[in-house]
């Protein structure tokens, strides 16, 4: 173990000696380390090892010098060699020396939403480096650029530091800074008046990221129930609904995806590579090197387009109609999965006939791919069956048509027979570790959520837009929304048609924000709570889904910055001002997690060597051939025609509808992920405004033909409705985008001066998307009916 | 073709173009130049004369290590490590021009000395009664006897020098517009001008006045053909030198180059001296101030230029 | 001493998605100072929508085997580990004259803080313990590999004798030892 534990600092135990003698970049060195005897404090008594060069006078280890200077090619005339020795040269050349005390901390990332388990390091008590965790079915013992950068987060100056209150002071308001009694003991106070003037379901609560979990306890332990994250309806929402109504179930995250296995591989405006969802991104990489055939459909040549055999150029906007050419060549040409269709589907025949028509001679005109590709590229698909991966994507909130676009790659996937099947979907597994016992929340009288529910009917999530609809808005005005609590989630940036949530917010009686940085919605709350980050603190269990159960625990290795305090912390002492302790009936985190653990024959102490501990397999991952499977639908079966779907007076098939085109002069604005940034989260990062410092605007050589503008001049953007985008964005003028459309990075362009490395840098995506379409079946908002012109005067 | 990089590399004094080296180098390796040139333009004439003789050219000698000290504490300014400086003389790398060029620099300092202790008696004679009443007059005596074998050191060492300064630059393979190993003799020739131009200033003697004017001429126009050899060489060179020679033909540093190197440095300085030549009037220091100008904007031209060459366009 | 190493990072183009994850890696792991980067991700895109080609190569100091700006070190500080190939700066030696910066031709090596130049060492202290360096031990797409050339079983041989391949600016002479694999 303990060798293990330092092997990533360039420590290997030798076999022969002590077993304590390590060799170290070519010294021998012996590692000695204090006994660690639980409970482990922060920052303090974590398993460690001491560096230190191995005694002289021991010479049963073989020794040899560092780094000898040879004589090299005419340098060999010049002088005898020099040996390079440990010293303080070597101390400005190498990150480690002997002597030096290295720790780390099993944590798992917090930078995105993919929980990547890893190592958090320590050198001579200063925080060093963060990398992969090699059990870690997410990472595989790699972070992605943003984990490898966690510490960009935790060194961020303009981090938020104490807790603030907003006051009245000479007629402005302003931030006063607190002790955390006071913005507590406020929260506390204020919650009770709201309880008694509103209801406790008057507080809604908005949260992204593991941190949330005990306000999420406290929110139904005060009465409330409706906490929504932008995940769901501004991101992956219609998937999820678009398979839930096919599969019966969703894909998860990370991604039921058996992209490793798969044989042909097909995105759809997915663009992985950009998006750095770790576990995905490896898999793709080693299908490719396996000489898996991509097909890429997207009307940027995005990284995976230029890794992909096939690429389609398509139009934007006409997804649906490519989806359903592709169908139509697949059942005209037989090419489905028969056995598979026949045993577990419903709607053969239904489906057939509705897509009769969508040939692929009828997609081109609307898609622009020509007939051939379509026919080419629906047979690969079919050829590779069912190891045919048709992605579902992730952030697919595009046009307002999405849940059935995702109805369309769900029933592409079944009639490929690839859903349960090697190289499609795989069944996933999650760890089932008990919760800490609590009392049972209390009831409810009523939940925005039932509005939700009533309007959108496939709304499996609250629909964070429409609780700020109904904040501005209220259905009812006995059923008010009156107070926010925002974890983590920048609203400004994640909800769409920022002024409304703006609007919204003024309706409030009380606004708490959580948050790491000033994010700009933490400028609209009465209170501030800064929390510290996730390599500060402990954390929940990660049980999320993979081909094996496996948990990982999220542990401090460094004391908190400041005086930011972890939420378990806020929650529980806010829990105690308002007479909610029994929800939280243990002492700390240590406790929490110990006894949690304990449920499933581990321990916090042995979690904090292992980091991250694999169950035993619930069992297999793909049907078996013949395996009568019931799914989780009204029929039970795959529902290629969906009978609930035509009773609720929706399109039992997916059918292609024409969306807006720009108007002349205008381009569609396309938005999508880069590697170095999580949504706006990073875009203040010390190490990322450093690699990637603003975004730019994708711009067609045709296009800044016609308008003049040269690469790397900044242009501003105004959209249909008369938007001008508020910073100036600079200008790439590249091949690799069709000349409909622009695109752009999101999460760049903050508007809030507190972030004083991301202000001002790049534009900001979400401001230009002031149209908004809907998806009736979940409450998505589609932000790609948007078109931009440029801007180019007094910028 | 679109090629870049995308992590945004911005290495101080590296991205976007290379910067390492600015003012104190391109005066560092004029005020060199212009050491080689006094001193190859003294040390002859003590060899043409086969004595110490009062000439202008003999006369400027004195300034050798001055100029040399004021170019060497330029190039120190540059030194990012300062504090290392003594590490050029704890070694010699064969390979590196700068090795060789911190020794020859280490040479020609005492050779000039001696060379200057070994005139003074007739150029400076109130710098010889100065060393006279020093105590130095056995270095002066010591100096006298072996006058014609220091004059031809000096010589060698200059000629060294000059080509040094060149050398320096064109030994960058990695830099197209550098890597001409023309550019060691035009630095040499560039810096004869320059010493042949204080010399026609500094002369109060007529004669000695037009013959340095006539060799300076000369000079100038072989510098002008050494320029034109290097550009042609360039652009009919492979794909990265034709870029580099871009740079003067219609890229960058076209202005620059046509207006301010070849006319304001080269051909006005020219022009003036062959009117001057011809007898037309105008105040005396006009040309060879021109002629150290242009010296001067030469070499901040080619270091610039040199830097924004390079084999990869990213 | 140990057989002479001649070692070699191979980077396959194939597969590698420019994500950054190398440079963020290396500036963690040898804490390279703000505002400096020892390795860098270039884009390179050719061809005419919607006919595309496009590269990403994860760049850095070549360990050249003919090493220019070794040759260019006036005091030997730059030098080249004789048993390992790699190219290292002695910080004790330099002076700062920047020659080895106007020698590289991939722009590799800069000026730290303090006054002496610095560049990417292959991470030898982890290398020297059988590890990996550090941009290729977090590389998610597994496209760098890391090893001795001299060494005919290595990994990295048996891609350069399998797969065609390429350097950069093999014209200047430089005989790098960072391989793309095309």
């Amino acid at each position: 173990m303990w060798g293990n534990s330092c092997q990533g600092l360039g420590v290997e135990a030798l076999q022969s000696g002590s077993g304590n003698a390590f060799k170290w970049a070519g010294r021998d060195l012996i590692i000695s380390r204090p006994e660690c005897a639980p409970p482990f404090g922060i920052g303090e008594a974590f398993p460690e090892c001491t560096i230190q060069p191995y005694l002289e006078t021991d010479m049963s280890v073989n020794r040899r010098e560092f780094i000898k200077i040879g004589a090299l090619g005419l340098g060999s005339m010049s002088l005898a060699p020099k040996v390079f020795e440990w010293g303080p040269s070597a101390a400005k050349t190498f990150p480690v020396q002997p002597g030096d005390v290295v720790t780390r901390a099993p944590t798992y990332c917090e930078i995105c939403f993919w929980k990547c388990a890893g190592w958090a390091y320590t050198k001579n008590g200063r925080p060093w480096k963060i990398i992969g965790h090699d059990e870690d079915l997410h990472s595989h013992g790699r972070l992605c650029t943003r984990g490898s950068s966690g510490l960009g987060l935790y060194n961020d100056p303009d981090r938020l530091q104490r807790p603030l209150i907003r006051v009245e002071k000479d007629g402005r308001q302003t931030f006063k800074e607190v002790s955390w009694d006071e913005a507590l003991g406020f929260i506390a106070e204020r919650l009770q008046a709201l309880k008694e003037t509103h209801g406790p379901e008057s507080l809604a609560m908005f949260s992204h990221g593991n941190g949330a979990v005990h306000w999420k306890t406290l929110v139904k332990a005060f009465g409330a129930n409706c906490i929504a994250a932008p995940s769901f309806a501004q991101c992956r929402g219609p998937r999820a609904a678009g398979f839930y109504l096919t599969y019966g179930e969703t894909v998860g995250s990370p991604e039921r995806t058996d992209i490793e296995n798969s044989r042909c591989l097909v995105l759809i405006g997915s663009h992985i590579g950009e998006n750095l969802h770790n576990g995905q991104v490896q898999e793709m990489s080693k299908a490719l090197d396996r000489g898996t055939e991509v097909i890429v459909v997207d009307p940027r040549f995005s990284v995976a387009a230029s890794k992909a055999r096939h690429w389609l150029p398509i139009k934007p906007a006409t997804d649906v109609a490519l989806l359903l050419a592709w169908i139509n060549v697949i059942l005209e040409e037989d090419l489905y999965d028969r056995d598979y269709v026949a045993r577990y589907t419903v709607g053969l025949d239904k489906l057939k006939e509705a897509v009769r028509e969508n040939t692929p001679e009828w997609a081109y005109p609307i898609t622009s791919i020509q007939p051939e590709v379509i026919r080419e590229t629906a047979r690969l698909m079919a050829l590779h069956a069912p190891a045919t991966l048709v992605h579902p994507g992730r952030h697919v909130t595009w046009y307002g048509d999405d849940t059935q676009r995702s109805r369309a790659i769900a029933i592409l996937n079944a009639l490929l027979g690839s859903w349960g099947r090697k190289g499609g979907f795989y069944l996933p597994q999650s760890a089932h570790v008990p919760a800490y016992p609590h009392p049972p929340f209390p009831k409810p009288a009523w939940s925005p959520c039932d509005f939700t529910r009533a309007l959108y009917p496939w709304a499996l999530s609250p629909v964070a837009s429409h609780v700020r609809d109904m904040t501005l808005d209220p259905p009812d005005p006995e059923k008010q929304i009156k107070a926010w609590l925002v974890y983590g989630s920048n609203l400004i940036y994640s909800l769409p048609q920022p002024e409304k949530t703006i609007a919204a917010v003024q309706k409030l009686d009380l606004m708490i924000a959580v948050d790491i940085l000033p994010s700009e919605i933490t400028g609209w709350a009465d209170v501030v709570l800064p929390e510290c980050t996730y390599l500060e603190r402990y954390d929940d269990i990660r049980t999320s889904p993979g081909r094996v159960p496996q948990i990982a625990v999220r542990t401090p290795a460094f004391e908190p910055a400041y005086d930011t305090k972890p939420s378990a912390w806020m929650v529980k002492k806010l829990a105690g001002m308002m007479g909610l302790d029994d929800y939280f009936p243990w002492a700390d985190m240590e406790e929490y997690l110990d006894h949690r653990l304990q449920q499933v024959g581990s321990s916090l102490e042995e979690m904090h060597e292992l980091g991250v501990k694999t169950l035993p397999s619930l069992g297999p991952n793909y049907f078996q051939p013949g395996e009568e499977v019931t799914f989780n639908t009204p029929s039970g079966k795959i529902e290629l025609y969906s009978q609930q779907m035509a009773d609720a007076g929706f399109d039992p098939i997916p059918r292609y509808t024409p969306h807006a085109e720009p108007p002349d002069g205008f381009y569609r604005l396309l938005q999508g992920r880069s590697p170095f940034h999580t949504f706006s989260r990073t875009t203040n990062s010390p190490i990322f405004t450093e690699l990637m410092p603003e975004n730019e605007l994708w711009i067609n050589p045709q296009v800044a033909a016609d308008w003049g503008l040269k690469a790397g001049q900044y242009v501003k953007m105004q959209n249909q409705d008369g938007k001008t985008s508020q910073f100036p964005i600079r200008t790439r003028i590249t091949e690799r985008i069709r000349p409909d459309c622009v695109y752009m990075v999101h999460g760049f362009g903050h508007s809030d001066p507190r972030l004083k490395r991301g202000f001002g840098r790049g534009a900001d995506d979400n401001e230009m998307c002031t149209t908004v379409k809907i998806d009736p079946l979940m409450g998505g908002t589609g932000r790609r009916s948007n078109f931009v012109t440029f801007i180019t005067e007094g910028v | 073709m679109e090629e870049f990089i995308t992590t945004h590399r911005m290495n101080p004094d590296i991205d976007p173009v290379l910067t390492i080296w600015r003012w104190q180098v391109s005066v560092y390796l004029f005020l060199g130049g212009l050491t080689a040139g006094l001193l190859i333009l003294g040390a002859l004439s003590v060899l043409q004369r086969r004595k110490a003789a009062p000439t202008a050219a003999q006369r400027l000698l004195v300034w050798t290590p001055v100029v040399l000290g004021v170019g060497l504490f330029s190039l120190f300014l540059d030194l990012e490590h300062k504090i290392h400086v003594y590490r050029f003389y704890t070694t010699f790398r064969v390979t590196s021009p700068m090795s060789w060029g911190s020794w020859i620099l280490l040479l020609v300092m005492p050779v000039s000395v001696l060379l200057i202790a070994g005139t003074m008696r007739e150029t400076w004679p109130g710098l010889y009664a100065w060393a006279e009443r020093k105590g130095l007059r056995g270095l002066a005596t010591f100096s006298e006897k072996r006058l014609m074998g220091l004059a031809r050191l000096s010589v060698a060492l200059g000629v060294a020098l000059g080509i040094y300064t060149g050398i320096l630059l064109s030994a960058y393979g990695a830099r197209p517009f550098w890597n001409t190993a023309i550019l060691g003799p035009i630095f040499l020739v560039s810096g004869l001008s320059s010493g042949a131009a204080l010399v026609q200033w500094m002369s109060r003697d007529e004669r000695e006045h037009r013959l340095y004017t006539r060799i300076d001429v000369g000079l100038i126009a072989f510098e002008l053909f050494l320029i034109g050899l290097m550009l042609i060489g360039m652009a009919s060179g492979p794909e990265r030198q034709q870029a580099a020679a871009h740079l003067v033909f219609g890229g960058e540093l076209t202005t620059y180059f046509w207006v301010f190197v070849v006319m304001i440095g080269l051909l006005l300085p020219v022009l003036l001296e062959v009117f001057h030549l011809k007898g037309r009037p105008q105040p005396r220091f006009i040309a060879p101030a021109f002629v150290l100008l242009g010296g001067l904007i030469f070499r901040f031209f080619i270091v610039e230029a040199g830097q924004l060459t390079t084999w990869i366009g990213y | 001493m140990a057989a002479k190493k001649r070692y070699a990072m191979v980077i396959d183009t194939k597969l590698c998605i420019g994500c950054g994850d190398c440079v963020v890696a290396c500036k963690m792991e040898n804490e390279v100072p703000e505002g400096f980067c020892r390795d860098w991700i270039v884009e390179s895109v050719t061809g005419v929508f919607p006919n595309l080609h496009m590269e990403y190569r994860s760049e850095r100091c070549n360990h050249c085997s003919n090493p220019p700006c070794v040759h260019a070190c006036p005091t030997g500080a730059s030098f080249v580990d004789d048993e390992s190939n790699i190219t290292l700066v002695d910080p004790d030696m330099c002076t700062g004259c920047k020659a080895c910066i106007a020698a590289c031709p991939y722009d590799a090596r800069y000026v730290r803080p303090e006054g002496y130049v610095s560049k990417c060492t292959f991470c030898i202290h982890r290398v020297r313990e059988g590890l990996d360096p550090a941009c290729v031990a977090s590389c998610p797409t597994h496209c760098m590999h890391f090893g001795d050339l001299n060494d005919p079983e290595s990994n990295v041989s048996k891609l350069l004798e399998s797969r065609p391949f390429k350097v950069l600016a093999p014209e200047a002479g430089t005989e790098p030892n960072v391989y793309y694999l095309i």
